[in-house]
């Protein structure tokens, strides 16, 4: 029998459909895959399961009950629990605060008979932490599992997982699918959505597609391929992008950065002498588990850091550090990390894909109307942005919000490229454009620095890898010749080389 | 030595309102809502007090109306920033501007334009506790003081040690998170915004039916805005708090009594001074400090 009946399910955000009769089950103690691209309305159908949103048709039976969600209250108390993208914990309470925090049963906190409550839990689930650490400090992976942790402590039989791995390194994605499979073993179901076809193959009994609001696709994973599951929610056949021939070494170097050094205030080292030289037309990959140094990497080459030691040129000219400005200057493009701090939310895509060069949009201060939209229109197409030039971004999906990003970046025609986890919880489709335009530019001859957490991503493109390891390049590989194992070794620390 | 005991008995009394406003304003803002109306709150209680107490010839009563107006305000400032969800700055400011306006108002219908401001036969007596030892310029003190000095550690345990200050803070940090761990935002905010509003207008009362037994425009004189200062000096934890306001009542009974010494400087340095400490002090404090998280934003759903 299944836990979880969804039946006609439709949801309208004014004009736009964001479910439209969805039908959707799960059975008792499986993994389900919901599949779709950006903006195909998985996130909403998931909100309307959990209470968060109210859809304006729909029957949801729960355990065998029929009976509407109007708020995560009645979710949780019909036994269903939800991880957002966006944890919704406390970051300055311990794990035992957020995972008691409204069931505490007394007036009177006892903070060490919390700390066994929780820990108890937490050995009778696997699970391995610390009730009394401050959640705000715990790793991404680590908050995700106090998510979990604070589902089933609260009885929860239905567990929905809104792109769990997109942050989580490779180490923690296996560590989640372990746990998930113990707890799916004593009869949890959970519904998992994912960009990662591998994941949901793998993980997965069942997968759902979604496409523009509809199930296009609902079967057995064994039933099925990536290559199926792939035409099923971006609509047509999908290719990997082809690496073109490497880079010449004899073009000249652009980006040269040296001896850069960044520690905090009680001096460990966050980027320890880093040293590497981009030439244009090339493309260098850096590979790491996340947070061995990639972030404040970024952000001293973005100039968001102030680094205490090291230089930074572009062309053979230094780059004063510290300076956002200078990156413009010295035509960085930017594709940040974190695409929501790339973009303002509540101003339109027109006024986000300028904002970088307001003295061309700008006469003695006065914006010209008609060139910023006449701009963005252009961005618009070229990119294929799915979006007027008036919308607010915040509005935008997921991809769409990343196309617009690379749209401003990109249409400056950068001497050097930044790009931070260009593809992060972006779907397959989009994807594939990322990367076709990162070549693009490739073959314009900038000079390209690739970020990622996600290994294939990196392989895929790089011309070299670096490896990065706390703080440290702890290897280099040219891309041809890659020894896979000698490289995962590295990205662990467990093979200390220079 | 009886210098620095008589000093300090002024800091504790000088401290007194103050410390209530920014207790009051403490919890306010520990569950997400900046109240501006404080300075308004703590006038327009002491001048009911004052006149209930003068009318009804009861202080004890005069006592409950000013903490019911504290109450009754912080409604209205509930009901403008959480059930409509309005800027938080407006609103504060809105109910401060209303109440010192109708403070005015009821004083010109009630005692027209008296030029000496009206007081009251009997006020709130002194308490000596250490009466003829040298402790007793310390410990001469109204009440209201030494119950203001018991609420730190009340507080401290209210707001870590009980379900409640759990979960007030969590509506402070996390509204999303208190939400759907079952938690009334709405409610607990409410709850949040009176207990601040009966404790800014004890801190009231005190002026008028204690410490001066009168009521004058100026009685309040920003000390509202000191209380707010004083939070964020506090780091918004109780002990810090009950810190800043002896800080702050330090100075300002050190520049009373200068003044009284006669040193020969102009008298506006002199009230200048507490007011610039606590700039100083805030400057340097407040680089560290650690905002609840939510302050200043309304809850909804989404959806
Ligand atoms: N609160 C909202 N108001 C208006 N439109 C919304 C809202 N939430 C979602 N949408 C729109 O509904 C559609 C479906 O969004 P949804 O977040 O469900 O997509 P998704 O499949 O989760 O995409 P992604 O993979 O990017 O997370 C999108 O076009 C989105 O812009
Ligand atoms: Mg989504």
């Amino acid at each position: 029998m299944n836990i979880v009946e969804m039946r006609g399910i439709t949801k309208r955000f004014g004009t736009l459909v964001a479910n439209d009769k969805v039908d959707i089950d799960l059975g008792r103690g499986e993994i389900h895959a919901l599949l779709g691209e950006n903006g195909a309305g998985k996130s909403t159908l998931m909100k309307i399961l959990y209470g968060l949103y109210q859809p304006d048709e729909v029957t949801i039976t729960i355990e065998g009950r029929t009976q509407p969600i109007r708020s995560p209250a009645e979710a949780i108390e019909r036994g269903v629990g939800f991880v957002s993208q966006h944890f919704s914990l406390v970051p300055t309470f311990t794990v035992a605060e957020n995972i008691l925090l409204g069931y505490e049963q007394q007036f009177r906190l006892d903070p060490a008979q919390m700390h066994t409550r929780v820990a108890q839990l937490a050995t009778d689930n696997g699970f391995n932490i610390d009730p009394s650490a401050i959640v705000g400090k715990l790793s991404v992976g680590q908050q995700q599992r106090v998510e979990i942790l604070k589902a089933i402590f609260r009885d929860c039989r239905v567990l929905i997982l809104d792109e769990p791995t997109a942050v989580l390194t490779p180490r923690d994605t296996q560590s989640l699918f372990e746990i998930l499979l113990k707890l799916c073993a004593q009869g949890l179901a959970v519904i998992i959505i994912t960009h990662k076809l591998e994941e949901a193959l793998q993980h997965s009994q069942r997968v759902t597609v979604l496409r523009h609001g509809k199930v296009v696709g609902s079967q057995e994973t064994s039933s099925t391929t990536s290559a199926e599951l792939a035409r099923l929610m971006v609509g047509r056949q999908t290719t990997p992008v082809q690496r073109p021939a490497n880079a010449n070494a004899s073009e000249p170097v652009v980006l040269e950065v040296s001896g850069l050094s960044v520690a905090d205030k009680r001096g460990v080292h966050a980027l320890n002498a880093v040293n590497f030289q981009v030439r244009a037309g090339e493309i260098v990959g850096i590979a790491g588990v996340a947070g061995n140094g990639q972030s404040e990497l970024v952000s001293v080459l973005t100039g968001m850091l102030q680094p205490q030691r090291g230089a930074m040129r572009v062309d053979g000219q230094a780059v004063a550090f510290g300076d956002p400005r200078a990156c413009t200057r010295h035509k960085i493009g930017r594709i940040p990390e974190d695409r929501l701090r790339g973009v303002i939310g509540d101003l339109s895509v027109a006024d986000n894909l300028m904002i970088e060069q307001l003295d061309q949009f700008t006469i003695v201060g006065h914006l010209q109307p008609h060139a910023i939209l006449e701009h963005a229109q252009r961005l618009i197409n070229d990119f294929q942005i799915k979006a007027a030039p008036n919308d607010p971004v915040r509005t935008l999906s997921g991809g769409n919000i990343q196309k617009v990003i690379l749209a401003r970046t990109l249409a400056q025609d950068p001497a050097v490229v930044i790009a931070a986890q260009p593809t992060r919880g972006v779907d397959i489709g989009a994807t594939e454009y990322v990367h076709q335009k990162l070549l693009e530019q490739k073959q314009r001859g900038a000079a390209i620095l690739l970020i990622s957490e996600d290994l294939d991503e990196i392989l895929l493109l790089s011309d070299r890898i670096l490896v990065m390891y706390n703080g440290r390049l702890v290897g280099e590989f040219d891309a041809a010749a890659v020894d896979l194992d000698r490289l995962s070794l590295l990205m662990t620390g467990a093979e200390k080389t220079g | 030595m009886e210098f620095l005991l008589t000093l300090l008995g002024a800091t504790l009394r000088i401290a007194t309102p103050i410390l209530y406003g920014a207790l009051g304003e403490m919890i306010v803002e520990r569950a997400g809502i900046l109240n501006l109306g404080i300075e308004g709150t703590m006038l327009l209680s002491a001048f009911g007090g004052f006149v209930a107490a003068q009318l009804s010839g009861s202080i004890y009563l005069g006592l409950l109306i000013a903490v019911a107006i504290g109450v009754l305000l912080s409604l209205l400032m509930g009901f403008l920033s959480i059930t409509l969800g309005l800027n938080q700055h407006v609103s504060g400011l809105g109910i401060t501007l209303f109440a010192s306006g109708l403070a005015l108002f009821l004083f010109r219908i009630i005692y027209g334009g008296e030029s000496i401001p009206p007081a009251l036969e009997e006020s709130f007596p002194q308490l000596r506790i250490f009466g003829g030892t040298s402790l007793e310029p310390v410990f001469s003190q109204y009440v209201f003081t030494y119950a203001a000095f018991l609420l730190v550690p009340l507080l401290a345990w209210l707001l870590y040690r009980t379900s409640f200050g759990l979960r007030l803070r969590s509506v402070g940090e996390n509204p999303e998170a208190a939400d759907t761990a079952g938690i009334s935002v709405f409610r607990t905010r409410y709850v949040a915004l009176l207990m601040g509003g009966a404790l800014m207008g004890l801190g009231g009362a005190f002026l008028s039916l204690a410490q001066l037994g009168a009521f004058t425009h100026g009685i309040i004189n920003g000390r509202g805005w000191v209380a707010i200062a004083i939070v964020i000096f506090g780091n918004w934890r109780p002990w810090r708090v009950l810190a800043g306001a002896l800080l702050f009542g330090g100075l300002q009974a050190l520049q009373l009594r200068l003044q009284a010494e006669g040193v020969q400087l102009p008298y506006e340095i002199f009230l200048m001074l507490p007011y610039v400490m606590t700039i100083v002090a805030i400057a340097i404090t407040g680089r560290n400090a650690s905002y609840p998280a939510a302050l200043l934003k309304p809850y909804r759903r989404e959806g």
